[in-house]
Order: C-alpha cells, then structure tokens, then sequence
C-alpha cells in the first residue's frame, strides 16, 4: 500500500478520535465549572485548555475564559487545529483523497459528519446547547467506527486505521485523566473529599464510563479504583491497556502481513507487558501525573515511530 | 596542452538532509580540441544513476545520497589535453537543432539597452565579424567585477549596472546574439588561469555561425576558447547548463564551497 | 447560415442508427422523464463525478449536465472514422520521434523550422532519445465535429494528457442502469474495457531496463486539481497506485514509490502534470509537484512516461494545419479524416484574409483550450470583434482562424421536450505495442439552443456515445 494511502487512513482515525476528544474535554469543563463549590469556574477552565494542549493559541485569540469562547474554541474554532470541526474537516479531507479505499458506508458516515458540521456551523451559537453538540460529536464518531467495523475489507488499510485509532484513544484517555491533576493539585486539601469525588465522577462520565465503572467496582469512587479502571482494566474500551493491546494486534497484524517484524512493534509489545505487570498503588507511587506524562512523551515516541516505520516509505 | 583539474563541491548542511538528487554534467565534451585523458568523479556516500548522452552532446550523470547527511563533497579530478582550434566547436556530435538556441530564457532578455547593443552589428560583412562585435562589445560595456552581480540576475540587469563575472558577459552576449537571429547558448566548463582574481570554473557563450558551425566567444577574457579552456556542457542559460544541478529533502541551510584549480603541465 | 445536418432526422426520415430511439422516447412521458434526468444527477453525484472536463478549471463540485438522449454511430460510420483515427495517431506519434531525432520532415521544407524548434512545447531536453516503441503519445484524444452524413473534420488533437475519459464510461455505466432495455433492444459495443486496455498499452511501453510485470501508476498533481475524480477512478479501474509527486523519489538508476512494505520501483508514469512541472532539476526548479532526478532516470531508460515530454509539439493549432502533410510523409497515405481549413496568422497573406473576414470566422489562440480566448465571428458584436482584432494585431503568431462549421446535430432533451442541439465528439485512442480504439468517446453537447460552444464551462453537457454492432 502506497505509504501516502495508509497515512491518510491512520489520520482519518487520529482526526475522528481528536474530534470525541474535544468534545469530551468540553464535557468534562462544563460539568465541573457547575459544581457550586468551586471557586468560580476560571481556573477550571484554565486547566482544562493546559490538558488540551492548547492554552497559548486561545489566550492569543480571546483572551478570557468564559465558557462561550471555549466552546467555540474547542468545537467550532479552525484556528484550533484540535476543535472538533477541525478535526472532522480534516478527517474528511483525508477520506476524500483515498476515497477509492473506503466503502461507501465509511465515506458516507465520515462525508455525513462534515455536511451535518457545515449545518451546525450555520446555526445561531445561541440555540446550541453545549450537550447537543458533544453528544452530536460522538454520535458522528460512533457511526464511523460502526461503519469500518461493519463493512471494511479486512486489509493493511483496515490494520492503519485502527492503529491510529489506538494510539489517539491511548493518548486521549492519559490527557483527560490528566485533567483533574490540573485541576486538583493546587488544592491538596480537597483530596478525598465529596468534591474529589464528584470530579473523578465527571470525568468518568465523560468517557461515558460512568455505568460501566459502577459495575465493575461499585461502592465508593476513589482515585485508586478509577486508575485501575482507566489504566489497568482490560475490559475498559478506553484504558490504557486496551489501547496499548490494540494497537499491538494491529502491529502484529501488519507484521504478518508484511513478513517483516519491526522494531516498533517490539516496543509496544513491551510497553503493553510493563502496564500488565503494574498495579494501581505502584502507580501512585511513581506519582499519576508522572506515569501518565511518561505514557503520553511514549505516545509520541511510538507515533513518530509508525511515520518512520511505515508512512514515510523510507523503510528497509 | 595538457590540462589537469581538481574541482571540489562541499556542501554543508545545519541539519542532516535526506535524499538530495544531483544531475550532473561534469564529463568534458567530446570534440577535436579536447581529449579525456582521465576522468573521476565521486560523490561522498552517493550513488550514481544512470547516465547518457543528450541531444546537445553532454554526458548527464544523475547522483542520488540517501542520507541523512550533513555534509556531501562532490569532487572532480582528472587530465584533459587540449588543442587551440580558434573557437570553434569541431567535431562535435549532437542533434539539438541550432534553432532551439533562439529561444529566449528570463535571465536571456533583451531589453531596449541590449537591443542597442545588436544594433551595433548590423551592417557586418557577415555573422561571424557579427559575432566578433557583439562580443566585444559586451566585453567593453561589463567590467569584470565579482561580487557585483548574483546568481540570478538578468543579462539585462548586468549590462545596466555596467559590472559583472563571466556568466553575465555570456547572458548578455547570447541575449544580443539571439536577437540578430544568431543561435546562442551558454557553455560551462574550467579554465587554466595565471592570475590570482580569475575563476578556475567559467562560462562563455556559443554563437552558430552558418557554415563554420559552432563558436566560442569569451567577452570575460575578450577572445575565443582556446587551448586553456576545457569545455563541459552548455544550455540556454546558466541555469539550463549548470555543471551541477540539486535539491534536498529537509529544511536544512544549505551552505556552499567551491574549490576549483586547472593546472597545465608541459608535455 | 448553412443548413445543419440533424443526425437523427434527415428529410423527415429517422436515419438508421437510431431507428430504435424514436418509440423509445414517444414511449417516455415528460413526468418520467423528468424523474430519470432527476436519478441520473443523484447517480452522478453519489459517485461523485464532478469535475471540469478537458481542464477548464472551475468549481470542483460543479457536476456537467447529463443529457440521456444517446448519440449513435452504425458500425460503418464508427470503421472509418476508427482507420482516420488511428492513422492520424500513428502520423503524429512519427512526427514526435522524427522532430527529436533527425528532423526530416522540416529538412524536407514540409514544416517550418520555427513551427518546431521554437515552438514552447518543445523539449531540448529529450532531443536524440527514443522512448520505448518510439511512443511519445499515448492516448490521443482527437476532437471531431461532423457537418453531413459523410463528413468528419478534426478540430484538434490533443497528444499530452486528454481528459474526460471517465465521462465516456460513467456516462454509460448509468445509462445501461437506469436504461437496461434499451441496451437489450440495441447492440451497443461495449465500452468498459477501456481501463484494461489502457493499462496494457501503458505497461507495454515499459522501459528496456524493467525485466519484470511493469508497475505502472498514475501521477497527479493531487486532489485539488479539478480532474481528481478522473485520476483517482482510473486508478481504481486499472488497480494501479494513484501517487502524488511526494510519493515517488529517484534512487540510483531508478524511480521508487513509498509504501508501507518500503520503496518499490515504479516503471511506467502515467502523468497528469505538465512537463514543466515533472522534474525541478530539469524544467521549472520551483515545481513542488513533481519528482526531482526523474528526467535523467527516464533519459537513462530506467522508467516509461507517458504521455512522453515534449509529446506537446504535436498538437498546438499552428502543428495542427500540417497533420495531413505529416500523414503523407510519415505514412504514405492519404489523410482519412479531413483538417478544418485554417488560416495562420503568422502568414501575412492569411493575417490579412483573416483580419478582413473577422466576422465570419473562428479565431483561436494556438495554445489556447476551454473555449477561452476565442472569436466566434458571427456571433458577436461588433465591438468584440474589434477588440479581438487588436489582440491578433499584436501577437499574430499566437492566433489561427477557421471558417465557422456548420455542426451537425443530435436530439437532446431539453425544458420543452427534444430539440436538436450541436455536438462534437471526442476518441480516446490508444497507442502502445498496438494501436486501440475502444467504439465510442465522449459526446459534448451545446445545450444552448444555436450555440456551437459544447465546452462544459460555457453551458457544454455529456451524452452518451453509442457504437452499434454490424
């Protein structure tokens, strides 16, 4: 496969799951913001555009952080190359060059998204709630995954998309939870208690783990068990692990396929055996935002390897 | 004479590049007043790409370095002996019809300042005392000055400052002669030089007189090609005839030094 | 105005060919009509077929009108012009390897020398190489316009890169699905094997150092060039790589696409960017677009482009007058399919003939296309042609003129039900180790009532072109 086709592929997935990511952030913000307690919602705000990655571009163009313009930032804003519309537009822009790789139920569910956005986008701000537009964003997101599940030919192409899915999830799972650290640890005093609490159930909620978690666990919602949940649970869609684990599937996959082992997959598969081997008090230790910093640096490393090793054509 | 050269390109990059690309046209021509008597190339960590005979009679060589590098040295070294043939271009096999040196090029322009320059030949006896005058006339109207002109300026840009190196002589000689209905083309090649200001690697300029053929005209050194010079491809300008043409992926600053020295040894 | 040949009607008779189509549409009501012309567009765009034919330019999410009435040839019609065809393709592909090779036939004083040499599709820089089977053209695109039942003249031809093939097979692919009977009640000669016959004509010439199954692809500009479409779907038809300039990069001797298995050398181009752009060591430096070293590969034999550089020579306006002279000499035959006269402003005397009878006759620019830059004289005012007047004045090298055709005609639906509208016709023919001609082409349709511009961007639609077997 040419290497331009699969990296289009790969980023139609990173694009899509950017796009959910946005939205969730946006989620996640506006949640914690009504908590009454909060002393007033700005510094959540704020910590919230640090863990997107993308407070310098925002203070440059609004200034303030009111909830208006973050919501325009995060899900209309172009000039964010992370807003969902962003995002999808440039998801759509890579389906529409390897248009002959996809099915017609893919490229109408990726091409449906960004017709649906230009609607969106021509309706007044005021009569969109923000529940409607993040909702909208993972119903568009669903529909796309459904759709390559459903239809797409099992191939190299199949095994691209999916990586990139993986290694964005992975990623997007660290800087979420990463959210709360921004947002809690300049308030010490507050761990452990019901606003505590209350956070780590936004955040699970936003990752529409909310069900999924009280199932597994019940009772209380503390640090610890949400850390295994998001980090360690295999059973998790999102965790850590089942993204690390996907993406060494669909590694190994292409490996087969292509008769040639790689390094890069030599270093996923070890990074999947070193989370299976850990446990959540072990990752306290290290400190939660040490461990899923580091993760997020090897996200990187491992996306910079998947160009070097596939999408540049400079292999062998 | 027996000519002996050693010309070295070192490029020198900030940032490691990959993949730079070179066509080269670094052979001397095959003709009566020269002869090869050895010839090397080599390119640091290059490898070499096909190679032929184009329709004007050089010998094109592509390089291609895989990189990453930082630095890539091209060097040319070898033995040529020359004959002193007044200029002209005998022998010389090629297919390029004359007519295709007609063509003008944007460094090849003329403007009203050059067209007044061709004018000074009408009235010659024939093309080739044309082809004198136009030639000393450029010789006259560019001192030889480097630094005074870059690599991109026009023939028409040369002769209005009044100063230039020896590509500009030959741009505006070939702009005038073109503009008579004299084919014209540039020519790359070395030069054995006595005083320490002249460059060892040189152009001149190429005028196809009809029934002599092709013809050398220096204006840098007010004459023709003679047994000094050693002749390696020519084009409609500078551009089009440059003994080493590149690029590079990467965003790397690229930075050049050129070294070239031409011997003559006594037989 | 002359009276033009309807090609369906003739003395209120239905002429042969398309005996058939009449009770088909008595039996079509308008409501119905209306409804397939209303699937037809939703067809087109669910593929999403849009794009500028012959590149024009132009918004890339425009669709061209459809038009469902079929334009029909009877086998005979489709034999002759098939022998004129391919003998003009064979002619011009001579005159290609000829004028980079020795230049007999201006030499012989048959074709100016400047026509040639100074002509700026001409490439120095391919002059004394021979391309593999000596092809410089391989699919020659020849523009026709019919003016009587046995009269053929070419308009132009077009040697680099002609478009619109998608339109030939798409146009049919939807008629056989909204129209099946039709095709049961007609023998129509297939057209869908047009992409296998292309990449076996492409994979022929592969070049002398390729000793294995040739990989050919398809080179784009990329997916903001307004043929996009065409590109990527001939792509998929032939199963070959549609790449960008960034995708290929030149090692050693040869040329190698990046895939995900690692380089693998490409040996056949099929380009759809402009010589100036394929190689910056070589023609333009500042093309982001093309493959830098790519010309000394090809020079050296280590890979096949097609259509050849400097394929152009052979079809600018000024070249096109001497295509008959060129089958004389190249071929020793008479030309089959007859030149539109034309005069050559460059002449003095046809300058002076043509500035005398602006009005009556169409001038065009001799590298112009898209129906741009062009007079029709009897349809405009008399200040336009003034005007027009001034620009032949002051470059007339650059401008041709031909009397005004009477175009024939074909039934095509329009608001009031069916009217005849002119039309031209474009073959795509194909030249490799063999010569091939899939029967049939692209129809273009002036849908305009009295218009002859049948350009897409000027009010042009597509019709089906149909071929009957014997």
């Amino acid at each position: 496969m040419l290497s331009r086709t699969a990296a289009n592929l790969y980023w139609i997935a990173r694009y899509m799951e950017r796009a959910e990511t946005a939205a969730r952030l946006l989620e996640v913000g506006a949640r914690i913001s009504l908590l009454p307690s909060a002393q007033g919602y700005r510094n959540e705000w704020d910590s919230l555009l640090l863990a997107a990655g993308s407070s310098i571009g925002f203070r440059a163009k609004y200034g303030e952080a009111v909830p208006r313009n973050i919501e325009s930032w995060l899900f209309f804003d172009r000039d964010n190359p992370s807003s969902v519309a962003a995002s999808i537009t440039s998801a759509r822009e890579n389906g529409r060059i390897v248009r002959t790789a996809l099915t017609s139920q893919v490229w109408d569910a990726l091409n449906g998204a960004f017709q649906d956005l230009r609607d969106l986008e021509r309706q007044p701000r005021s009569g969109l709630e923000l529940s409607r537009i993040t909702e909208w964003t993972m119903r568009q997101c669903a529909m796309m995954r459904g759709a390559i599940d459903a239809t797409l030919l099992r191939n190299d192409g199949y095994n691209f998309l999916n990586l990139g899915y993986y290694l964005e999830r992975g990623d997007s799972t660290a800087r979420l939870m990463d959210v709360k650290y921004y947002v809690l640890l300049p308030k010490i005093e507050y761990v452990g208690t019901g606003y505590d609490n209350y956070q780590w159930t936004t955040l699970l909620r936003a990752l529409s783990s909310h069900r999924a978690f009280h199932w597994a666990y019940g009772g209380e919602v503390t640090a610890s068990k949400i850390a295994h949940f998001l980090i360690l649970n295999p059973q998790c869609p999102r965790s850590l692990i089942t993204c690390v684990a996907g993406m060494n599937n669909h590694l190994g996959r292409l490996a087969k396929l292509y008769g040639q082992p790689t390094d890069l997959q030599a270093r996923v598969a070890a990074l999947q055996s070193q989370i299976e081997g850990l446990n959540e008090d072990m990752i306290f230790e290290e400190g939660l935002h040490e461990f899923l910093s580091r993760f997020i640096i090897e996200t990187a490393d491992l996306a910079a390897m998947v160009h070097e090793t596939y999408l540049s054509g400079d292999m062998r | 004479m027996l000519l002996m050269v050693d010309h070295v390109t070192r490029y020198v990059y900030d940032r490691p590049v990959r993949r730079v690309v070179q066509s080269h046209r670094l052979t001397p021509s095959r003709f009566d007043g020269q002869k090869t008597l050895d010839w090397t190339i080599t390119v640091t960590d290059g490898v070499a790409g096909g190679s032929f005979r184009d329709g004007a009679g050089d010998l094109l060589q592509g390089w291609t370095v895989p990189g990453p590098v930082s630095e890539i040295e091209v060097r040319v070294t070898g033995r040529v002996e020359t004959r002193d043939l007044v200029g002209v271009l005998r022998g010389h096999r090629e297919l390029v019809m004359p007519d295709c040196y007609l063509n003008d090029t944007p460094s090849t322009r003329a403007d009203m300042a050059i067209i007044a320059l061709a004018d000074l030949a009408t009235g010659a006896a024939n093309p080739l005392s044309s082809a004198h005058i136009l030639s000393d006339a450029v010789a006259e109207a560019i001192a030889y000055r480097p630094g005074a002109t870059k690599a991109q300026t026009t023939a028409a840009e040369a002769l209005a400052l009044g100063e230039g190196v020896c590509q500009d002589h030959a741009h505006v000689l070939i702009a005038a002669a073109r503009h008579i209905g004299l084919p014209a083309r540039y020519v790359s090649g070395y030069l054995l030089v006595t005083d320490e200001n002249s460059e060892a690697a040189h152009a001149w300029a190429e005028l196809h007189v009809a029934g002599l053929g092709w013809v050398g005209f220096d204006p840098a050194n007010a004459c023709c090609p003679d047994d000094r010079y050693i002749r390696l491809g020519s084009g409609l300008d500078a551009q089009d005839a440059a003994p080493i043409r590149g690029v590079s992926r990467g965003v790397g600053q690229e930075s050049l030094d050129v070294k070239v020295a031409v011997l003559s040894e006594q037989q | 105005m002359t009276a033009h040949f309807n090609e369906m009607y003739q003395n209120g008779a239905v002429r042969a060919p398309y005996a058939r189509l009449e009770g088909w549409t008595k039996a079509m009501p308008a409501e119905l009509r209306h409804l397939k012309q209303a699937e037809a567009e939703a067809l087109f765009r669910r593929i999403g077929i849009t794009f500028a034919v012959y590149g024009e330019g132009g918004d890339p999410d425009r669709l061209i009108p459809f038009d469902m009435f079929p334009r029909v040839f009877t086998a005979q019609e489709w034999a002759r012009l098939e022998r004129g065809i391919k003998q003009r393709a064979r002619a011009l592909n001579a005159f290609l390897v000829d004028v980079y090779g020795r230049g007999e036939i201006v030499r012989s004083g048959r074709i100016p020398a400047r026509l040639v040499y100074q002509n700026d599709a001409y490439e120095k820089a391919v002059v004394g190489f021979v391309p593999p089977k000596g092809v410089y053209s391989h699919i020659v695109g020849i523009d026709l316009v019919r003016t009587g039942p046995e009269d053929f003249f070419v308009l132009e031809d077009n040697c680099r890169t002609p478009s619109g093939v998608s339109y030939m097979l798409e146009n049919r692919e939807i008629m056989m699905r909204m129209f099946p009977d039709l095709f049961r009640e007609n023998r129509i000669e297939p057209v869908d094997r047009y992409p296998e016959i292309l990449r076996r004509t492409l994979a022929s010439v592969a070049p002398q150092k390729c000793r294995h199954d040739p990989v050919v692809v398809i080179l784009t500009p990329g997916h903001f060039n307004s043929a996009y479409y065409e590109h990527s779907f001939l792509a998929d038809m032939m199963g070959v790589e549609l790449v960008e300039g960034q995708d290929l990069f030149v090692q050693g001797e040869y040329v190698y696409m990046r895939t995900t298995e690692g380089p693998k050398r490409v040996d056949v181009i099929y380009r759809r960017i402009d010589d100036a752009f394929i190689d910056p060591l070589c023609f333009r430096p500042d093309s982001m677009l093309g493959i830098p070293g790519l010309m000394d590969v090809y020079r050296s034999g280590g890979v096949s482009i097609c259509s050849a550089p400097g394929a152009g020579v052979a079809d600018d306006k000024a070249v096109y007058t001497y295509v008959p002279e060129m089958i004389r000499f190249y071929l020793g035959e008479e030309p089959l399919l007859m030149n539109v006269p034309t005069w050559k402003c460059a002449e003095a005397d046809d300058l002076a003939y043509v500035l005398d009878k602006l009005g009556d006759l169409v001038v065009k620019e001799v590298h112009g296309s898209g129906g741009y830059g062009m007079l029709i004289g009897p349809t405009s005012s008399a200040a336009e042609i003034e005007t027009f007047r001034g620009r032949i004045l002051a470059d007339p090298g650059n401008y041709i003129a031909q009397p005004t055709l009477a175009l024939s005609t074909t039934p095509t639906f329009v608001e009031q039900g069916i009217a005849p509208r002119h039309v031209d016709l474009r073959p795509y023919c194909l030249v490799g180790e063999r010569i091939e001609l899939v029967p049939g082409g692209l129809t273009r349709v002036a849908l305009k009532e009295g218009s002859l511009v049948v350009n897409s961007s000027q009010g042009g639609g597509v019709k089906d072109t149909w071929v009957l077997a014997e």
